[in-house]
C-alpha cells in the first residue's frame, strides 16, 4: 500500500516491540495486574483475551500511557517509556467508544494527530488514511453523522494515520453487529499485513482472538494464564480457565495410577483415561484431565478396547440439540459427570436420542493435562448435582412414557 | 432578551419540533399573554416616553410627541457612563470567567470522583444567594472603606498610601460585579464540563496533543455552550447593573454606569424622556453586541 510505500519523518518505519517488566497495578481497594511479564515481538498481531475485569484494559491503558503502573517497567523499541506521558509515546489507541471528537469533522479528526506533531501535509495524508477506510466521501461530515461501524473505521484510521510502532486496539468491535464485525475482523487484519505495525488486540471474544492474532495471551484474574498461538492454546490448554475460556472442554479429575514412558495413566471414577506425558503439566497424584467435545466418539453399543484410544461409559444422554453442521449430545454420568460431544452430521443424522446409553472414545493424542489443583477446578466429577440431573432426566423419561401410552 | 438570540441558533437544528397544532397554541397561550402585557406593552410605552418633549405648561410634566433629539442629547451627555457601563461589564466577565472557569473545572471534573464533595462544592457556589445580594455587597463596602481591615492592612504594608480608599474606586465597582456574577459565571460552566467525557480528553493525549493542547483544542471546545451562557449570564446584567456602581454600594459619581444615570433620571431629576432614552441605548446596545457574539462563537455547531 502506498502509506507504507512513503517514509515520513516522525513516523515509525516498522512495528516496535513491546515489553512489559513486572507490571503491577493496583487500585484502592484490588491490585489490577499482579506482576505481569510480557513481551510483544514487532510486527505481529496480538491478542490479551480474558473476562471482563480480568486486566486486560488496564494492560492496555498502562501501555497507553494513560494510566502509571504502581511497579514495573515498560519498554517500547528497548526505550523505557514508563515515565512518560501519554503524547509522548509512539502508541496510538482504537477506543472501545471510539472517542471521536464530536465538534471536529472526520477528517479534523484524522488529521488531529498529524497536525499535533507538526507534520505539513496532514491533510493528505489524512485523506489517505480515509480511503484505506474507505470513507473519504464522509471527510467533511461530524461523527454524529456516521454509523457505528462508520464511526469504528475512522476512529481505526485516525489511530493508523500516525504510523504508531504499536497499536493498541480496545475492543473496537463490541459495539458492531456480528456481521460487520466478521467484516471489520478481515479487514483489520488486511491492514496490519498492509501497514506492518504491532497491534495489541484487547478482547473478550475468544473467536475474534484466534481469528485475528497471531499469538493470543489468556488473561485472567490479572495475570497471564497461557500465551501461543491460537491453534495451540486450543489444542493443549494448560489451565482450567484456558480450556473452558477458549471453547468448551470436558473436564474429569482422577488419581494417577501409572507413568512410564511417555505416557501416564489417570483412574477417571474407573476408567483408564491415558495421556501423553508431555501434554500432561502434573504427572502425580490428583490430576485434572480433558478433552476437547469435538475430538469425542459416541458409540451406541460398548466398543472393543483399543489401544491408543481413552473409552469411558456408558452414559445417557441427556440433551440433543441440533445445530445444522453438527450435533451438542450431553452426555451425563454419575461416574464422569457431564460430557459434551459435538458430532459431525456426515453419515447417518442423529443416530443417538434423548435416554440412548452410550459410550465415548478418542485419540489419547488429544488428551490434555492441567496444571490447576483438583481441588481448584469445578469439574464434572460425580457429586449431588449430577444425581439430581440424572433424576430429573428420570422424570422426563417417565413422563414421555406416561404421555405414550395415553 | 438575550435568552431570545440564543434560542433562536438552537432551534434552528431541531426543525422536526416545529409543527403547528392547535394544543401547542393553547399551551403558548399563557405565555404569549404574558410577555405581551409585561414585556412588549412596556417596551412600547418605553419608546413613547423617550420621543416626549417637556409639556410648555406645567413643569415636570411631559407630552407625547416624536423628539428624537432625545437620543442624541442623552449620548451626548452620558456616553462617559455608557461606555464604563460596557467596559466594567466586559471586565467583570473577563474576571468571573477567569475565576469561574477553574472553579467549575474543578467541580465538574476534579471532584467527580467524589460524589459527595462534589455536591458540597456546588452548594458552597449557591450558598451565597441564601443572603441578598445587596447585603452582601454592603458588606463588602464595610471590608473595603476607608478604616476597614483591608485598607489598613494594605497600609501597613505601605502598598496604599495613607490617604487612600478603596471604595468609589473603579477596582471596587468591578470587583463587586465580579464577585457577584461569579455564581452565575460558574453554574453553566460546570453544566458542560459535568457531562464533559473525558474519554475525549484521552484520546487527545493519545494523539500526541500536550496537556495545554488538549485543553484548547478539545475540552474548551467542548465546554463552550456553557461559557457561552455564563458570559452572556454575567455580562448581560452586569451592563445594566446600578447596585455596585452607586455611590451607597462600591462606588462614586466617577464610577457611575448607564445604570446609575437611567435610576437617577427616573427617580431623582425625573426626566423620563432622557431615562426611558437611555434605557432603549443600553437594549439595543446589548442586543447588538450579543448577536455578534452570538454570530461569531456559532453556537449552531456546537453539539
Amino acid at each position: 500500500m502506498s502509506m507504507s510505500a512513503v517514509p515520513h519523518s516522525g513516523f515509525a518505519e516498522a512495528g516496535a516491540d513491546l515489553e512489559l517488566v513486572g507490571i503491577t497495578k493496583r487500585f484502592p481497594g484490588f491490585t489490577a495486574i499482579e506482576d505481569l511479564d510480557l513481551r510483544i515481538p514487532a510486527g505481529s498481531f496480538f491478542a490479551l483475551l480474558g473476562p471482563s475485569g480480568c486486566g486486560k484494559t488496564t494492560t492496555l491503558r498502562l501501555i497507553a500511557g494513560l494510566e502509571e503502573p504502581t511497579a514495573g517497567r515498560i519498554l517500547i523499541g528497548g526505550k523505557d517509556v514508563t515515565a512518560t506521558k501519554a503524547f509522548q509515546r509512539p502508541v496510538n489507541t482504537v477506543f472501545q467508544s471510539y472517542a471521536l471528537f464530536p465538534h471536529m469533522t472526520i477528517i479534523e479528526n484524522v488529521a488531529f494527530g498529524l497536525k499535533r506533531r507538526k507534520m505539513d501535509n496532514a491533510d493528505a495524508l489524512a485523506h489517505e488514511a480515509l480511503r484505506l477506510v474507505e470513507l473519504d466521501h464522509v471527510s467533511s461530515r461530524k461523527p454524529s453523522q456516521l454509523s457505528g461501524g462508520q464511526q469504528q473505521r475512522v476512529a481505526l484510521a485516525r489511530a493508523i494515520v500516525n504510523r504508531p510502532a504499536l497499536l493498541l486496539l480496545d475492543e473496537p468491535l463490541g459495539a458492531l453487529d456480528l456481521k460487520l464485525r466478521r467484516q471489520m475482523q478481515i479487514e483489520l487484519k488486511a491492514i496490519q499485513d498492509t501497514v506492518g505495525l504491532t497491534f495489541l488486540h484487547v478482547t473478550h471474544d475468544q473467536e475474534e482472538a484466534m481469528t485475528m492474532a497471531d499469538t493470543v495471551a489468556v488473561m485472567n484474574k490479572g495475570v497471564i494464564e497461557q500465551m501461543g498461538p491460537p491453534q495451540e492454546l486450543y489444542e493443549l490448554p494448560h489451565t482450567a480457565f484456558v480450556a473452558t475460556f477458549l471453547g468448551q472442554s470436558n473436564l474429569m479429575t482422577g488419581h494417577v495410577v501409572s507413568s512410564s514412558g511417555n505416557s501416564m495413566v489417570v483412574d477417571v471414577a474407573g476408567n483408564r483415561v491415558e495421556v501423553p506425558r508431555e501434554r500432561a503439566q502434573r504427572h502425580a497424584g490428583e490430576v485434572v484431565v480433558g478433552v476437547r467435545p469435538e475430538k469425542v466418539t459416541l458409540h451406541g453399543s460398548d466398543p472393543a478396547r483399543q489401544s491408543g484410544r481413552n473409552l469411558v461409559g456408558p452414559g445417557r444422554i441427556t440433551d440433543v440439540s441440533f445445530s445444522g453442521v453438527s450435533t451438542q449430545y450431553e452426555v451425563t454420568s454419575p461416574d464422569f459427570g457431564v460430557f459434551t460431544v459435538f458430532a459431525q452430521n456426515t453419515s447417518i443424522s442423529r443416530m443417538h436420542r434423548d435416554g440412548d446409553e452410550v459410550w465415548m472414545s478418542w485419540d489419547v493424542g488429544h488428551t490434555f493435562g492441567l496444571a490447576d489443583e483438583p481441588s481448584m477446578v469445578p469439574v464434572n466429577r460425580f457429586d449431588e448435582d449430577t444425581d439430581t440431573s440424572m433424576i430429573a432426566t428420570q422424570r422426563r423419561e417417565q413422563l414421555e412414557a406416561e404421555l405414550e401410552g395415553a | 432578551m438575550a435568552f431570545g438570540a440564543f434560542a433562536t441558533s438552537t432551534t434552528a437544528a431541531e426543525p422536526a419540533a416545529r409543527r403547528k397544532s392547535p394544543i401547542a397554541l393553547l399551551l403558548l397561550l399563557p405565555g404569549l399573554l404574558y410577555l405581551g402585557l409585561f414585556f412588549l406593552v412596556p417596551l412600547v410605552s418605553l419608546v413613547i416616553t423617550s420621543l416626549q418633549q417637556p409639556d410648555p405648561v406645567v413643569f415636570g410634566q411631559y407630552e407625547n410627541a416624536f423628539r428624537w433629539e432625545n437620543y442624541v442629547t442623552v449620548l451626548q451627555q452620558y456616553w462617559p457612563q455608557t461606555l464604563r457601563a460596557f467596559g466594567y461589564a466586559a471586565l467583570a466577565t473577563l474576571f468571573a470567567l477567569l475565576i469561574g472557569f477553574p472553579l467549575a473545572y474543578f467541580i465538574g471534573i476534579t471532584l467527580r470522583r467524589w460524589p459527595l464533595l462534589q455536591a458540597l462544592a456546588l452548594v458552597l457556589v449557591i450558598a451565597p444567594f441564601f443572603i441578598s445580594f445587596l447585603l452582601r455587597t454592603i458588606a463588602w463596602k464595610q471590608l473595603f472603606s476607608d478604616e476597614g481591615p483591608i485598607v489598613g492592612f494594605l497600609q501597613a504594608l505601605a502598598i496604599l498610601p495613607g490617604d487612600a480608599a478603596i471604595t468609589g474606586s473603579a477596582f471596587a465597582v468591578v470587583f463587586g460585579l465580579t464577585y457577584n456574577f461569579i455564581p452565575f459565571m460558574t453554574l453553566p460552566i460546570y453544566t458542560s464540563l459535568e457531562r464533559l467525557d473525558l474519554r475525549y480528553v484521552e484520546a487527545g493525549g493519545d494523539l500526541y496533543a500536550s496537556p495545554p493542547s488538549t485543553f484548547l483544542r478539545v475540552t474548551l471546545p467542548l465546554a463552550a455552550p456553557g461559557i457561552m451562557a455564563g458570559t452572556l449570564l454575567t455580562f448581560i446584567p452586569a451592563a445594566g447593573d446600578y447596585v455596585n456602581a452607586s455611590r451607597e454600594f462600591l462606588g462614586s459619581t466617577d464610577t457611575a454606569m448607564i445604570g446609575n444615570v437611567i435610576e437617577a433620571n427616573f427617580l431623582v431629576l425625573q426626566n423620563f424622556p432622557a431615562a426611558a432614552a437611555l434605557s432603549l441605548v443600553l437594549m439595543a446596545a446589548i442586543l447588538i453586541l450579543v448577536s455578534v457574539y452570538v454570530k461569531r462563537s456559532g453556537t449552531e455547531d456546537l453539539l
